[in-house]
């Protein structure tokens, strides 16, 4: 049996790819306002915790791991993780067009093969289907 | 005579970059893996819910000590990156972690957690691995 996602599991995947991508540039916006944090004043970190930047980053954050959880308990983690690369993308052009960072040639060859390796994931089965066992058949058998 | 070689052939790194390198990659790979075969054990969350409600997913997820595990083994990646952060530059560590992060889980993940990782899915993970690499550049 092959298995195919319905709608709402493309919207986890979805949910995964955006909450990931919106909330490290969130974090990284709001990181870049705090300043750099060094091993001598990590009171700065709890400073960090006020600024709403790094809290929208931290709650989006919480969501994308609610998502990766919910499409482990019914995907594989090599159909998962290549199909929610994608976000790599969002990131890139989210610094590009919101956070105004240049991206080179190599950025978009970058882009276009992640493109390429979620498109080899994106039509195949989801969950490996594992054949029962004999020992396990043989038992039922007997029980029967 | 061996260290300018190999500083030749790597110009931005040595044998303590990549040693560090490859420990946040096994790291992040022990923890994806760990939380995937939780995940596994546990079943299918959406079931879970409809039956227990969400507070009972919640239960079924935070008290399985294979996912508590996972989760300390990511918390460990993430301090080993910080801690090889602050030896080997963010523009390598970064991208050259994630990258070998992705091809350790295909493998990782046919052993371990036996999966069909059939070519289409090793395709996959090295089309990402190698435009995760680019993006970094």
């Amino acid at each position: 049996m092959k298995h195919t996602l319905t709608p709402q599991r493309y919207l986890v995947l979805l949910a995964i790819m955006v909450t990931v991508s919106f909330g490290d540039t969130l974090l990284s916006h709001g990181m870049s306002q705090v300043g750099p944090v060094s091993i001598h004043h990590l009171g700065l970190l709890l400073t960090a915790l006020k600024n709403p930047w790094v809290i929208g980053g931290i709650v989006l954050l919480i969501g994308f791991f609610s998502s990766y959880l919910s499409a482990l308990s019914w995907a594989d983690l090599t159909f998962v993780l290549p199909s929610t690369a994608f976000s790599y993308v969002i990131i890139a052009l989210l610094s590009r067009f919101w956070l105004h960072e240049t991206i080179s040639v190599s950025r978009w060859l970058g882009i276009v093969s992640i493109v390429c390796g979620v498109g080899f994931v994106a039509n195949g089965p989801s969950l490996t289907e594992h054949p029962v066992p004999p020992k396990a058949i043989l038992t039922a058998k007997e029980q029967a | 005579m061996t260290m300018t070689l190999s500083s030749h052939l790597l110009p931005s790194a040595s044998l303590e970059t990549w040693s560090l390198i490859t420990a946040v990659a096994a790291t992040a790979v022990a923890g994806d893996v760990l939380t995937a075969g939780a995940m596994r054990r546990i079943g299918d969350l959406d079931d879970i819910r409809a039956h227990s409600g969400l507070l009972g997913a919640i239960k079924a997820v935070v008290t399985s000590p294979m996912f508590l595990l996972g989760v300390a083994t990511m918390a460990l990646s993430f301090f080993t990156l910080l801690f090889t952060l602050s030896i080997v530059d963010v523009s390598l560590a970064t991208p050259a972690s994630a990258a070998m992060t992705f091809i350790g889980n295909a493998f990782a993940a046919k052993f371990f957690l036996h999966e069909n990782v059939d070519r289409r899915r090793w395709f996959a993970a090295i089309f990402v691995c190698l435009g995760v690499f680019l993006l970094a550049h």
